[in-house]
This record gives C-alpha cells, sequence and structure tokens, in this order.
C-alpha cells in the first residue's frame, strides 16, 4: 500500500489502512535506534522546516531528531525569533518557507485549524504539530504504537482517556486513533472540560475515575493547566487533584497490567502523583522514543516512500 | 423621462396584486400599472420577469466611516442595487461610531452625495456602543435615524437596556436588540456541538442569544417599546417569540437568509467565510426558522451584509473576523432555499423583503408597488444562472460562502426613485 497524502493534518480523515500502514512502518524505523549507526538515507536532500508558533521542547526536538535520522537537512523557526513579530501573516510566512524550498512544513500553532489554512496554499507538505485545542496526529499516533507494542492489539482494549478534553488536542486524536483501530474509549473528565456532544464520536463518559479506572486497560492522563482555573471551570487544582488525579490508590485498584500513559510535560502532584509516573506500570518514557519512530515513519511516508524498503 | 416596464408579472405583496402587467414612471413615481400600456417611454421589456417594490433591508453594514477599504456607501449602495434594494438601514458600528448628532449627519450627507440608492441611518443606543451611557435619542431621531441598536454587541446591563426602551418609546423609534449574553459567547467561535467538538473551536451555545432574546422581550413588556430582534438564529428564539407575540408585545423580528440556507457543517474545514455571528446552527434551527418565516412569527429577512477583507478572512480561524457578505447573493439564495424548496410562496419571500420591513420602519413611502407611489421597483429574472466568482461583486469585499457555487435567479434591473440605479448588461445592453 502506498501512503498517498500530501499533508498530515489530523487522524479523522485518515482511514484504518492509513493509520496502520504509519505503525507498521515505525516498526523499522524504532529498530534502527539500537544500531550503532542510527541514520538512513532515506530523506537525504530534502529540506524540512519545524515552523513553531507556541513554545514546545519535546514536539520540536522529536521531529528534528527524526528528520534527522533520515538524513533530511532541518530548520528550525520559532514564531518570535522570526517576522512573525513583525506582523507578517502566516500565509506569507508560510509562502516564504515554500518559496525557500521546504520539501516538508511541520507546524504547531495555537490557533486550531493552521496547518489546514497553510497546506492549501503551499506545496509543500504540512505536518500538524498540535494545532490549537484540534488535534496532534504524531502524538496520537505515537500512543497507538505504544499500546501496541505492549500489549499486542488495540482492538478491544478499554482504553481512558483523563483530564481537559475540552483543551486537549491528544484527546481528539486519541479518540479518532482508538475507535478506528476498535478500543473502547472512556473520557474521564469534570463536566466543565468536555466538549458538547463528545458522545457523538462513540466514547462513553464517566466523572468517576475510582470506578472507570477499574475496568481499564490503559489510561492516558492529561496535562491540566493552571489557567484554566481563572475560567471557572474547576474551583481549584486541589481539588481537581483528589476527584480526577490519578495516584498511587487508585492505580492499586485497577487491573494489575493497567498501563499508564502521559503525553507530558507532567504537573506531577496534580493529575499524576509521582509514584505512578515512575511506576512499573507507566510508559511515559518510552512514549518519547515511540514519537521519534511515528514521526521517522510519517516523514518517510509523505516523502513518498515505500515502507518495504526503508534502507 | 417616462420609463416603460412592459410584460411582467407585477407582484405587490402590500396589496396583493400578481398579475401581468405594464408599469409606466414618471417623474420618480408610479403613474400607471395596466395592461397594454401604449405610450413613448424608454422602454425595458421584462416579460417572463418579476416586477417588485424595491427590496428593503433593515440591517446592512456600510462600513463608512472608517472601513473604507471594506466598504464605502458608494460601494455598498452599489452591491446592494445589484442585489434588488432601493433601501438599506446602515449599522452604527462603524469607526467611530454613529453614536452622535455629528455621526448621524455624517451618514445622511455622505448617503445624499454618494449613495446610489435610499439609506437610512441607525443611531447606537448607547455611546460608543459600549453599553454604558444612553445616546441622545431624540436629537439623532430629529435628524433622520430610523431605530437605535448597538449591533454587533449586546447591552448586558439590563437596566441599561430598560432605560433605553423607555426613553426610545417617547419617540416611537424601534430599538433592535442583537441578542448575545457576551459571557456565555465568550472565546465561542461557531455554534456548540458535534461540529466544534470535532473542529476544536469553542462553541457558542444558542442560550447566549435565547437568554437575551428572552431578556430583552421581558423589557419590551415592561416597558411597552417596539422591540425589534436581529438575527435570529435558533429554534428555541422562535419559540419565545412566538410566545411574545401571542401576548401581543410589540415585537418583531429578522432571519437572514444565510441563517435559512446553510448549516454549522458548512463550517467543516474551517470555511471563515461561513463564520459569522450568531453562528449558522443545527438543521434542526434552520428548518424552524424558515417554518417561522412561514408562520409570520420572523417578520422580515435582513442580510447583516457584513464585508470583510481577505487579508482578515484569509487567516487562522479564531483570528478571522465574523460576517458574511450578502446583498448580491440574498435574492437567489432565498429562491433557492425557499421558493425552489416550496415553503413560501413568491408573494409571500417578498412581502419579508419589501412591505413587511417598511412596516417595521412605519415607512409608508416605501415597499409598494402601486400608481403614485415612488418608482423604487426590482426586476427579477428567475431563471438566469450565474456562477459566482470574485469578480461577480460590486460590493467592496468578497467574503461570501458562494465563490465558485453556481446560483439561480438574479435581480436584473434596479430602479430608485424612478431612475435605473442597476442594470444587467447582458440582458439590457
Amino acid at each position: 500500500m502506498e501512503f498517498k497524502r500530501k499533508d498530515l493534518l489530523g487522524l479523522e480523515n485518515l482511514s484504518k489502512a492509513e493509520i496502520e500502514l504509519i505503525l507498521k512502518t515505525a516498526k523499522p524505523m524504532k529498530d534502527l535506534f539500537t544500531r550503532t549507526v542510527k541514520k538512513t538515507p532515506a530523506l537525504r536532500g530534502k529540506t524540512v522546516v519545524n515552523l513553531f508558533y507556541e513554545p514546545s521542547t519535546r514536539t520540536r526536538v522529536s521531529f528534528e531528531l527524526a528528520a534527522k535520522r533520515l538524513s533530511a537537512d532541518t530548520i528550525n523557526i520559532t514564531a518570535n525569533a522570526s517576522s512573525v513579530v513583525k506582523g507578517e501573516s502566516l500565509l506569507d510566512t508560510a509562502k516564504t518557507i515554500e518559496s525557500l524550498g521546504a520539501d516538508v512544513v511541520i507546524m504547531r500553532h495555537p490557533h486550531s485549524g493552521a496547518p489546514h489554512l497553510i497546506s492549501r496554499y503551499i506545496t509543500s507538505s504540512v505536518i500538524n504539530a498540535g494545532d490549537g485545542t484540534h488535534e496532534h496526529p504524531t502524538q496520537g499516533l505515537l500512543d497507538l504504537f505504544t499500546i501496541k507494542e505492549k500489549k499486542g492489539t488495540i482492538s478491544g482494549l478499554k482504553v481512558g482517556i483523563a483530564g481537559d478534553i475540552l483543551h486537549s488536542r491528544v484527546a481528539r486524536s486519541n479518540i479518532w486513533g482508538l475507535k478506528k483501530l476498535g478500543a473502547e474509549v472512556y473520557i474521564i473528565a469534570p463536566a466543565t472540560l468536555i466538549p458538547a456532544n463528545i458522545e457523538d464520536l462513540g466514547v462513553k463518559i464517566s466523572y468517576k475515575l475510582d470506578e472507570t479506572i477499574k475496568k481499564l486497560d490503559v489510561i492516558n492522563i492529561l496535562r491540566i493547566q493552571k489557567e484554566r482555573q481563572k475560567d471557572q471551570l474547576f474551583p481549584s487544582l486541589g481539588e481537581y487533584s483528589a476527584v480526577f488525579g490519578v495516584n498511587n490508590e487508585k492505580l492499586k485498584s485497577g487491573k494489575k497490567d493497567l498501563m499508564v500513559m502521559h503525553p507530558g510535560p507532567m504537573n506531577r502532584g496534580v493529575e499524576i502523583s509521582a509514584t505512578v509516573a515512575d511506576s512499573t506500570q507507566s510508559v511515559i518514557n518510552e512514549q518519547v522514543t515511540n514519537g521519534v519512530a511515528i514521526r521517522m515513519a510519517v516523514l518517510f511516508l509523505l516523502s513518498g516512500g515505500d515502507h518495504e524498503n526503508i534502507a | 423621462m417616462k420609463i416603460l416596464l412592459k410584460g411582467g408579472r407585477v407582484i405587490d405583496p402590500a396589496s396583493k396584486r400578481n398579475e401581468i402587467a405594464d408599469i409606466l414612471i414618471e417623474q420618480g413615481k408610479i403613474k400607471k400599472i395596466a395592461k397594454n400600456i401604449r405610450v413613448k417611454a424608454k422602454t425595458f421589456d421584462i416579460k417572463g420577469k418579476i416586477a417588485t417594490p424595491g427590496l428593503i433591508d433593515l440591517h446592512t453594514h456600510l462600513r463608512e466611516p472608517g472601513g473604507g477599504s471594506k466598504e464605502t456607501i458608494s460601494s455598498g449602495t452599489m452591491a446592494a442595487a445589484k442585489g434588488g434594494f432601493t433601501t438599506v438601514c446602515a449599522m452604527p458600528n462603524t469607526n467611530p461610531p454613529v453614536d452622535s448628532v455629528a455621526g448621524v449627519k455624517y451618514s445622511i450627507t455622505t448617503s445624499a452625495q454618494e449613495g446610489n440608492i435610499q439609506v437610512l441611518p441607525i443611531g447606537a443606543i448607547t455611546k460608543d456602543r459600549r453599553g454604558e451611557e444612553l445616546t441622545e435619542i431624540g436629537k439623532m431621531k430629529k435628524i433622520g435615524i430610523v431605530a437605535i441598536s448597538d449591533d454587533g454587541t449586546s447591552v448586558m446591563n439590563a437596566l441599561v437596556m430598560r432605560r433605553a426602551m423607555e426613553y426610545s418609546r417617547m419617540f416611537d423609534i424601534i430599538i433592535i436588540s442583537h441578542s448575545e449574553d457576551l459571557n456565555l459567547s465568550r472565546y465561542g467561535m461557531i455554534n456548540e456541538g458535534i461540529v466544534s467538538t470535532k473542529l476544536g473551536l469553542r462553541g457558542i451555545p444558542t442560550q447566549a442569544e435565547e437568554i437575551m432574546v428572552a431578556r430583552d422581550i421581558s423589557l419590551a413588556e415592561l416597558t411597552g417599546c417596539k422591540l425589534h430582534l436581529a438575527h435570529i438564529s435558533t429554534a428555541r428564539s422562535i419559540a419565545l417569540i412566538k410566545d411574545a407575540k401571542k401576548r401581543k408585545l410589540n415585537v418583531t423580528s429578522e432571519v437572514t437568509p444565510h441563517h435559512l440556507a446553510l448549516t454549522e457543517t458548512d463550517v467543516l474545514g474551517y470555511n471563515t467565510n461561513c463564520k459569522v455571528n450568531p453562528p449558522l446552527r443545527t438543521e434542526k434551527d434552520r428548518k424552524a426558522l424558515i417554518r417561522g418565516l412561514k408562520d409570520g412569527v420572523i417578520d422580515c429577512i435582513a442580510t447583516d451584509h457584513a464585508p470583510h477583507l481577505d487579508q482578515d478572512k484569509n487567516r487562522e480561524f479564531d483570528l478571522a473576523p465574523f460576517g458574511i457578505n450578502g446583498l448580491e447573493t440574498a435574492i437567489p439564495v432565498l429562491l433557492d432555499t425557499l421558493i425552489s424548496a416550496k415553503h413560501l410562496s413568491l408573494l409571500e419571500l417578498l412581502e419579508k423583503m419589501t412591505i413587511a420591513p417598511a412596516k417595521i420602519l412605519q415607512n409608508e413611502d416605501i415597499g409598494r408597488l402601486q400608481a403614485g407611489t415612488c418608482a423604487d421597483i426590482t426586476v427579477i429574472d428567475q431563471h438566469v444562472t450565474k456562477e459566482i466568482s470574485r469578480d461577480f461583486f460590486l460590493s467592496k469585499s468578497k467574503n461570501s460562502p458562494y465563490i465558485g457555487k453556481k446560483l439561480k435567479g438574479f435581480p436584473v434591473l434596479t430602479l430608485y426613485n424612478g431612475k435605473v440605479v442597476w442594470q444587467d448588461e447582458k440582458i439590457y445592453p
């Protein structure tokens, strides 16, 4: 199967077969990491631009490393260090980057739909590295990859996503991906942090972490942002932590092999306790490693690579 | 000069006339409507077409002063003429806003000099549209405002709104409510529901409108003012207005062509040309709006023509302004949505765009097509089809959800005050 897309904007529009192809392609990419030379010439001569309008260490470094391991030339642009501060529009910036010869533009942006906008105007491939509260497809893919690697399959698993679903692009990409691959998805959050009609996406809603956690095979814990408290979305971090935070006691009440995930960065002691984060059930550090493999796979496939032929 | 419109179907909703006849225009007035008028005059063959009173728009944003790159009184009234309108009411949310005698004078003078059709100014309810202090409503009314409104935003303080209603009642002037609870709609971009959830955009619940519709109806009952509810978008608002009318309150309302024709799913793909306030709602709401129009709960159709530049619309959805360019596409969109779908008769549709808004304005000079009335006439060809491109628009802005689409049924000739202000050169070269 070929991957025939110009862009990766979200998991909503990917088919099950396309998602599986990316996961399959990430496997040999990950195998490279244990070699002495962790590099392949697959993207030699290609230019990959990281265009980040939001602070990010994890995702930006992960993409940069992925591109470098594929031997692409990489350039990083951060919003505050560019002509953006001089008032240049997003489209003008994107067209400039295209004109400089970018083959792939990886964009992180605080507003939902920003990568969709530029993808309509430039011929370079666009990878959404997180847009506003919409999607973060490579995070969704690396989460799927990690679950599949550990559990063998995704179909039939009960996966909980706990936290600020309303503002979470990670949650949306996870829901699309997990549903397409046959998981049963539980949204666990305060009513104020659940977006309207989310049950129409085929997920179950729970306000009771302590009960729901017992059913789960996987729990993906989202970062809670302190600013949300100001918008009256919950009364205090302390109350949030008491009801929706995953601590050791709640972890122990779940299945023995309940897998704990977190996209990072963590607020230890708020949504996740230090004991849980560092427990043997946590795969948080492996998620980071797998992120590089997934991003290599995406870059490779978008650049026309054939997954049978990874050097 | 005499003008003769020959052989068309004359539809005058005010008198329910609906027959083939000729119309003779002399000195800006309609001299005679009869069959087979034989007279030497500049003659337009309008056989197979419809002649109707010039359309009236209660809700237009002309952007002048302060927004001349988006629209001017000159370009906006030209777009209106092309859309078949001969009277538009200009909303006061310009820069500076029309909130003083000086502002109204500017609007009136500029409209007289540069307008292509009649422009009736609307004054702000509160100074600088801040919702705090009342404007000099009495003075502004004296020199020509036809209504007051803080459109674009709500008067959030119920006491200020009450005072505005009580005060405006003395001048027998309508108060137009932009009904939106600004706390509930804060950060909102589109209708709250599955589409906002999928797109990761903050939603505006229907309750943001309904709460204010209910409040303003309640205050209208308290004060006895003439309340007009702008751009109604939800099913529940219709129910509230229906109840108010049943209780014989002085309440009228309008709906826009885009709320009748489009829904929240048209926003999918982050289409900023469908970003509008109030937002496009669900199919259930859209059906309720059509039913409301049919039942008379909604009195009239108004465009809420809101021109915006490409550079402002062609950007991140959150940052793009709200508004749809509506004057020039209103007729084809309504013909398709209401007539082709057999919800309304042509006479009923035209009533909502002529005599109904004239009655709300309490203006007896417009909205009628009868011997002796002012010769504001629109001729519509229901059969002409056009592909809507950027070049189609006479408006300075092109922010239309219909670009790239084919529409059918357009005004082909517009007369204002007995003069041709717009004609389709393909049909009348």
